[in-house]
């Protein structure tokens, strides 16, 4: 274990303090937006790995739902990949990605209640992502409360 | 599966991720000990991963899908490395409160991983 002791360097980003006329590059990666960078990347982890179990051992058994799977995946690390970047053009981005995410996990998620035959495999957002111990539901909100605040802060 | 070896995992991530938690919350950068405690955990993967290869000449072999097994156990191989290469470039609170989570992530797979080499009635 080779950790540096805390280099006493000018780094240590302030938490709200963004100025408006600053480079934009690093105003939405601050503070608890990494947290939350963090949790995305974990999430688009596991959901990569469940589709990509499902996908190669057992498709034919549920191909919606499987295949809701692997799109749930790609827009989790597509959401990742956008909350990193920044520019105009990247916050949308995360804008839809974690917008389709809230519309994806409150649909399924009531869909798999009313009809639970419908879903009869897990995915993602089955049961408002019960299988993730509601991540998927909290996660969008968190998102969409961060990147409207964010954006109050540099307009 | 090692089962004593199953708990002892369990144990260290979830108390390498609750410490390095606290400690983030408490506002402190990433130290020895955090990333100690993580690299501790990403340790007893690597062993894990030797345990899954070996334990099936020994009898001890899995109930369930061992393509899901080594799935989790490789992506939760993948989990402390991000989070201390994380930590090592950006030296900030938060990058202690991620290698808590990271730490909790590792906890849930390792738990996943033993459900599925044990109880996988399907």
């Amino acid at each position: 274990m080779n950790a540096p002791q805390s280099t006493p360097s000018t780094n240590t980003a302030s938490t709200s303090q963004s100025t408006a006329g600053g480079p934009a590059r690093s105003t939405r990666v601050i503070g608890i937006g990494r947290l939350l960078i963090a949790v995305y990347g974990l999430l688009a982890l596991a959901a990569t790995g469940r589709s990509f179990v499902q996908i190669v051992s057992k498709f034919s058994e549920a191909p919606l739902s499987y295949s809701l799977s692997a799109l749930a995946a790609v827009v989790y690390v597509v959401a990742t990949v956008a909350l990193i970047k920044s520019g105009g053009r990247w916050r949308r981005v995360a804008w839809i990605t974690i917008g389709f995410e809230f519309a994806g996990v409150l649909v399924v998620g009531t869909l798999s209640l009313l009809d639970p035959a419908l879903f009869p495999h897990d995915s993602v957002w089955s049961l408002y992502g019960r299988g993730y111990v509601f991540i998927p539901l909290v996660l969008p909100l968190l998102g969409m409360l961060w990147l409207s605040r964010t954006g109050k802060a540099r307009a | 599966m090692i089962e004593w070896f199953t708990w002892l995992q369990l144990g260290i991530a979830g108390v390498a991720g609750l410490l390095c938690i606290a400690l983030g919350l408490a506002g402190r950068k990433p130290s020895d000990l955090t990333m100690g405690a993580i690299a501790l955990v990403e340790l007893l993967l690597i062993v894990q991963l030797v345990v899954a290869i070996v334990a099936p000449f020994a009898g001890n072999t899995a109930t369930g899908s061992l393509l899901e097994f080594y799935t989790y156990l490789v992506s939760a191989i993948l989990v402390p490395v991000a989070a201390v290469g994380w930590a090592l470039i950006e030296r900030s609170r938060w990058s202690t409160v991620i290698l808590g989570v990271a730490g909790l992530g590792v906890f849930v797979m390792v738990y996943r991983m033993w459900q599925i080499w044990t109880v996988q009635g399907r």
